[in-house]
C-alpha cells in the first residue's frame, strides 16, 4: 500500500517535473510552514507506532483486551488558526490518521483515558448513570527553562542555549533515577518539547492508575522548593542529615555539576550582583560579609589562572565548612545553594491531575519546526535539542531520496529514523510485553477464580 | 459497637484496650433527645478547635497538645462509662448534620480524620497494634533479613526528620499508594515503590483506612437522610440536625451574595480599600505582570467570584490583563475554559467555593508562585515592605510581626484589619471574603455616617 502511496506523493512535491538539488534546498528554508506539516504527517508521522503506545495491549485478540480503551482516550488539536478543539477519540489507528492528516494540527495533546468516549460525553451526561471522568492517565512531568530564568544568566524566557540545557540534563537523571529506582516504574518515556523543556511519560500500568491523591505525593516527594516568589530562600533543607533520595542526588548528579560545569558556564559568581544573591543564602550576616571582603580583595590580586567562580566557590565552602561553623544550618547552606541553582523545576499542576493534557511526541513546535523526538536517559547528556530535526530538514531528505524508491517507510532513510527505532527498542518493545503479561496473569487469576465460585 | 462499650469498664486508665472508635455502625443505643444535641455541640467544638489549630499552621507536636486538650474539656462525662457513648453518638449525630453537601463533608472528613490521627498517636503501643487488627489491615511485619538489606537507609529516613532510629522498631512494607502523606513528606523510605513504615508512622496507614471508610459512610448517610430519616424524623430529630448544620458554621462565603454586586469599574478601588493581603498581593501582580500561575489563578478569581464580580466581568477582568502578555488568542484558548470552570459554567464540577484562610495558609507555593497568605509565606523582609504599603507602620506593624513569629497569621491578619479600619474586629478573621465583606460594612457605615 505505502508503495502505491508514495510515487504519488513524490510527484506532487515535484510540481514543477524534474526539480533538482539546489533548487530543493532553496525550496525549503528553515522554519514552520503548514505545507511542509501536511507533507510531515503524510509521510513521516507515526501512527502505527502511536497507536500501539497507547493501545497498551488492548489492540490485540487476546480475550481480556478491552477494544473500548483507545477509543476512550482523549486527544486534542491545536489548528492553524489557534482553533482549538477538545474532547477527540478515534476508534482505530486508520481513524486517527485520517483524522491529523486531514485537519493538520498544528499541536496534538493527549489527554486522559475516560470512562466513556469522550466525543460522545453529553450523550452519556444525559444517562445519569455512566458519570464522564478520567479513569486512567499517564503520570506525566512537564520541566521548562523558563522557570529556571532566575539561575540562568546565559538567556531567559523562551530562549535555550547549550550553556544552559544541561540544566535539563540533570533534570532528567535526577527525576528518572527516582522514578525507577524509588517508586519501581519501568515505562518511562522522555520527549522533548521542541523548544525550551522536556516531557516524561510514565506509562507502566500501576502508574496510570494512580488517582489525583497519589499523583500529588508523588510530585510532592519531588519538590525541594519552599515559597513563592517572596520569600528569600528557594530551598531549605531541614534536618541533620538529608534524605536517601536527596542526598544521593546531590552526590551522584548536582554537586559535581553545580562546580564542574554551572559554576563556570553561568559565571555564577563573577559580578557583585551575583555574589550577593548566594550570600543571600547564609543566614549568618558576619559570615557572608566576611566572604564578600575576602571576595572583593580578590578580584583584583592575580587569579590569572583559575577561574573566580571556583576560587571563590571553594572559599565559601571552606568558609561554611571548616570546624569553626558547628551550627548546623550554615554547613548545610552550601548544599542548599547547590540545590537552588539546579535541582528540577516542575510544573506541579500538570502532573497532580489526571485530566492535564499534554502534548504528544514526534509533534513539531510551531516556533521551531523541531521535532518532539523521545531522549534516552542513558545518555541524556548527548542529546542536543540544536541539532533535532527539523521539519525543513525532514523534508530536505524527502525530497532528495524520493527518486529512489527503495524503501517502504521514509522515515527509515530520514534522520527522524533513529529516533523512532528508540521509541520502539526501548520503550514500546519493553512496554507491550509487560501489558501482554499482565494480561494474561490478570485474565488466569480471573478464571480461576470464576472456576472456583463455580465449584460452591 | 456493643462489644465496645462492654470493655469500657470505668476508670481503668492503664488499660491497654483502645479509648478509640472505629465508628463502624450506628449506636443501637438510647440516646436522650438533650444528649443528642449537647455531645453533637461538644464534638464540634473539638472539630472547630482542630479547623483552628490547623488555620494557624501549628505543627504536630502541637496540633497533639491541641488534641489532647480539646477532647479532655469538651468530652467528658461525668460518668465514666459514658465517655465512649458520648463520643460515639456524637460523631453519627454529626455525620447526620454535615452529610448533606460536598464542601460540609470535606470539612468534616478533615476534621474527623485529624482528630482520629491525634488520638490514634495518643494510644498506647499496644492499643495501636489492636487498632490495627480492628482495622483488618493486610500487612506483615518487614522480616528481618530483608531489614538487614535496606537497614541503613531507613535510618538515615530517621535522622533526617529529627527521629532518633531505634533499631528494635517494627516496620511495614506497604505499597507507597497507602501512605501518601508519608511519601509526599518524605518521612519513609521508598524502594521500588514500597514505602516502609515505622510503627510510629503506622497511623498514616490507619488513617488512610479511617478515611476512606468514613468517606463512603458519608455518602450513604447522605442518601438515608434523604431518602428515609430526614421524613420520618421531622418532628424529632431533623429540627435539630438543621439548627446544628447553621448555628455553628458561621455566615456562608460559598455563594456569590446576590445582594452585593460589584461592577468592573469599581475593581481597583475596591482592591485597595477591602481586599485582604492575600488578595491584594494576587491583583496588584496580576496588574504588573499580565499573568498570574495556575495557583494565583485559582484562589484570586475564586475570591472575586465570592465578592460578586460576574463571570462576563470576570472574564472581561482576566483578558484584559492576560491579552497583553499572552494575546487574546491564546487566553480564550487556554485560560478562559478554567476561569468559567471555577464559576461553575463548565466541565462537571460546579461548586467551586472561594478559599478559606485555612486553605490559603496550608498551600505550598512554589517558585514563581504569588498565592498563599503573604502572612504565613513571605520572608519579613517583603512582608514588613506590603504592611507599609498598606499603610500599617511602625508599632502597629511590630504587633502584627510579633503574630507572625508565632505562626498566627490569621490573627495577623485581623490586626491588620484593624489597623487598616481603625475598628476591632471581635471575630477574627477566617475567611478572605469574611474581611472583604466586614470591610465594605464598615466604610459604609462611615460613608452614611458622614452624610446624615
Ligand atoms: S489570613 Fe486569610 S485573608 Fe488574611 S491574608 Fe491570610 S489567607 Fe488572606
Ligand atoms: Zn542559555
Amino acid at each position: 500500500m505505502a508503495k502505491e502511496r508514495i510515487p504519488n506523493e513524490g510527484d506532487e512535491m515535484q510540481i514543477d517535473g524534474g526539480v533538482c538539488e539546489e533548487r530543493v534546498a532553496r525550496a525549503i528554508p528553515e522554519g514552520f510552514n503548514p505545507d511542509y506539516l501536511k507533507i510531515y504527517y503524510g509521510k513521516l508521522f507515526p501512527y502505527a507506532d502511536m497507536f500501539k503506545w497507547l493501545s497498551y495491549g488492548n489492540d490485540g485478540k487476546h480475550p481480556a483486551c478491552d477494544h473500548s480503551y483507545f477509543g476512550r482516550r482523549e486527544f486534542s488539536f491545536t489548528l492553524e488558526n489557534d482553533i482549538y478543539i477538545r474532547f477527540q477519540s478515534f476508534g482505530s489507528a486508520k481513524e486517527m490518521e485520517n483524522s491529523i492528516k486531514e485537519k493538520c494540527p498544528f499541536k496534538i495533546d493527549i489527554g486522559p483515558v475516560y470512562s466513556v468516549d469522550p466525543a460522545k460525553r453529553h450523550a452519556y451526561a444525559q444517562g445519569g448513570n455512566n458519570v464522564f471522568a478520567p479513569v486512567e492517565r499517564e503520570l506525566v512531568f512537564d520541566i521548562d527553562m523558563s522557570d529556571y530564568d532566575d539561575v540562568r544568566y546565559c538567556c531567559s524566557g523562551a530562549d535555550v542555549c547549550l550553556e544552559c540545557w544541561p540544566l535539563m540534563t540533570i533534570a532528567i537523571k535526577v527525576i528518572d533515577t527516582a522514578l525507577r529506582d524509588d517508586f519501581g516504574f519501568n515505562h518511562i518515556l522522555w520527549v522533548y518539547s521542541g523548544r525550551r523543556g522536556v516531557h516524561c511519560w510514565v506509562c507502566d500500568s500501576k502508574a496510570r492508575r494512580l488517582n489525583n491523591e497519589h499523583r500529588a505525593a508523588v510530585t510532592d516527594y519531588f519538590h525541594v522548593y519552599k515559597g513563592g516568589e517572596n520569600s528569600l530562600k528557594k530551598v531549605t533543607l531541614a534536618g541533620p542529615v538529608l534524605y536517601p533520595f536527596l542526598a544521593r542526588s546531590y552526590t551522584d548528579v548536582l554537586k559535581s555539576f553545580f562546580e564542574e560545569k554551572l559554576l563556570r558556564s553561568q559565571n555564577l559568581l563573577a559580578s557583585e550582583e551575583r555574589c550577593q544573591k548566594i550570600l543571600g543564602f547564609i543566614p549568618d550576616e558576619s559570615v557572608a560579609a566576611e566572604l564578600l571582603d575576602k571576595w572583593q580583595g580578590n578580584r583584583r590580586s592575580s587569579i590569572s589562572k583559575e577561574d573566580v567562580n571556583v576560587v571563590r566557590w571553594d572559599q565559601l565552602k571552606h568558609m561554611l565548612q571548616s570546624g569553626k561553623q558547628k551550627i548546623q544550618g550554615l554547613r548545610r547552606c552550601v548544599e542548599e545553594i547547590v540545590f537552588s541553582y539546579t535541582y528540577p523545576r516542575l510544573d506541579m499542576e500538570v502532573s497532580k491531575h489526571m485530566n492535564h493534557l499534554l502534548k504528544a511526541p514526534f509533534c513539531v513546535h510551531p516556533k521551531t519546526g523541531r521535532v518532539c523526538v523521545p531522549i534516552d536517559p542513558n545518555n541524556c547528556e548527548d542529546f542536543d535539542p540544536t541539532t533535532v530535526p527539523t521539519l525543513s530538514h525532514l523534508l530536505e531528505e524527502i525530497n532528495e531520496g524520493s527518486m529512489m524508491m527503495e524503501s517502504n517507510n521514509e522515515w527509515e532513510r530520514s534522520s527522524l529514523g533513529k529516533s523512532i527505532e528508540f521509541f520502539r527498542s526501548s520503550f514500546l518493545q519493553p512496554l507491550l510485553k509487560s501489558c501482554k503479561e499482565e494480561m494474561e496473569s490478570a485474565y488466569s487469576a480471573k478464571i480461576k477464580q470464576s472456576k472456583n465460585s463455580l465449584s460452591w | 459497637m456493643e462489644i465496645v462499650r462492654s470493655q469500657r469498664k470505668p476508670s481503668i486508665d492503664a488499660s491497654p484496650t483502645p479509648t478509640l472508635s472505629l465508628y463502624r455502625s450506628a449506636p443501637p443505643l438510647e440516646v436522650r433527645l438533650e444528649d443528642f444535641e449537647l455531645y453533637a455541640i461538644d464534638r464540634l467544638r473539638v472539630l472547630k478547635g482542630i479547623s483552628d489549630g490547623l488555620a494557624r499552621g501549628k505543627k504536630p507536636e502541637e496540633m497533639e497538645n491541641l488534641v489532647r486538650e480539646l477532647w479532655k474539656t469538651n468530652m467528658r462525662h461525668q460518668d465514666p462509662a459514658e465517655v465512649m457513648n458520648k463520643d460515639i453518638i456524637s460523631h453519627f449525630v454529626l455525620r447526620l448534620v454535615y452529610c448533606r453537601t460536598e464542601e460540609l463533608r470535606k470539612w468534616f472528613l478533615s476534621m474527623e480524620t485529624t482528630l482520629f490521627r491525634y488520638r490514634f498517636r495518643l494510644e498506647s503501643l499496644e492499643s495501636q497494634r489492636m487498632l490495627m487488627t480492628e482495622f483488618q489491615l493486610p500487612y506483615k511485619a518487614l522480616i528481618h533479613a530483608e531489614y538487614e538489606t535496606v537497614k541503613d537507609k531507613l535510618v538515615q529516613v530517621a535522622r533526617s526528620i529529627g527521629q532518633s532510629s531505634n533499631t528494635d522498631t517494627i516496620f511495614f512494607k506497604v505499597p507507597f499508594e497507602e501512605v501518601p502523606d508519608l511519601v509526599g513528606s518524605r518521612r519513609v523510605f521508598i524502594l521500588k515503590g514500597f514505602a516502609y513504615v515505622p510503627m510510629n508512622q503506622v497511623v498514616s496507614l490507619v488513617v488512610t483506612q479511617f478515611r476512606s471508610n468514613i468517606s463512603k459512610a458519608l455518602v450513604l448517610t447522605n442518601r438515608k437522610w434523604t431518602s428515609t430519616i430526614k421524613e420520618q424524623e421531622k418532628d424529632r430529630l431533623t429540627p435539630i440536625v438543621e439548627a446544628l448544620s447553621n448555628s455553628y458554621l458561621g455566615p456562608d462565603y460559598t455563594q456569590p451574595n446576590e445582594s452585593a454586586e460589584i461592577s468592573l469599574k469599581d475593581i481597583d478601588q475596591l482592591a485597595s480599600n477591602s481586599f485582604p493581603l492575600c488578595m491584594r498581593h494576587l491583583f496588584d501582580k496580576l496588574r504588573e505582570d499580565h499573568h498570574l500561575k495556575h495557583g494565583g489563578r485559582i484562589q484570586l478569581n475564586l475570591f472575586l467570584k465570592g465578592v460578586g464580580l460576574k463571570l462576563d466581568d470576570a472574564l472581561a477582568f482576566w483578558k484584559e490583563e492576560f491579552s497583553k502578555k499572552v494575546g487574546a488568542e491564546r487566553f480564550d484558548k487556554e485560560y478562559a475554559y478554567s476561569i468559567r470552570h471555577n464559576y461553575g459554567k463548565e466541565g462537571k464540577r460546579t461548586d467551586y467555593t472561594p478559599f478559606a484562610c485555612q486553605k490559603i495558609i496550608s498551600s505550598t507555593p512554589s517558585v514563581g508562585d504569588h498565592h498563599g497568605c503573604p502572612y504565613r509565606h513571605f520572608s519579613e523582609e517583603n512582608l514588613r515592605a506590603a504592611l507599609n504599603k498598606m499603610g500599617v507602620g511602625g508599632r502597629q506593624q511590630d504587633e502584627v510581626m510579633d503574630k507572625v513569629r508565632n505562626r498566627h497569621y490569621q490573627l495577623a491578619c485581623t490586626l491588620t484589619f484593624e489597623a487598616i479600619h481603625g475598628t476591632s474586629c471581635d471575630t477574627g478573621i477566617n475567611h478572605p471574603n469574611q474581611y472583604f465583606s466586614n470591610s465594605q460594612k464598615i466604610r459604609q457605615e462611615k460613608v452614611t455616617s458622614v452624610e446624615s
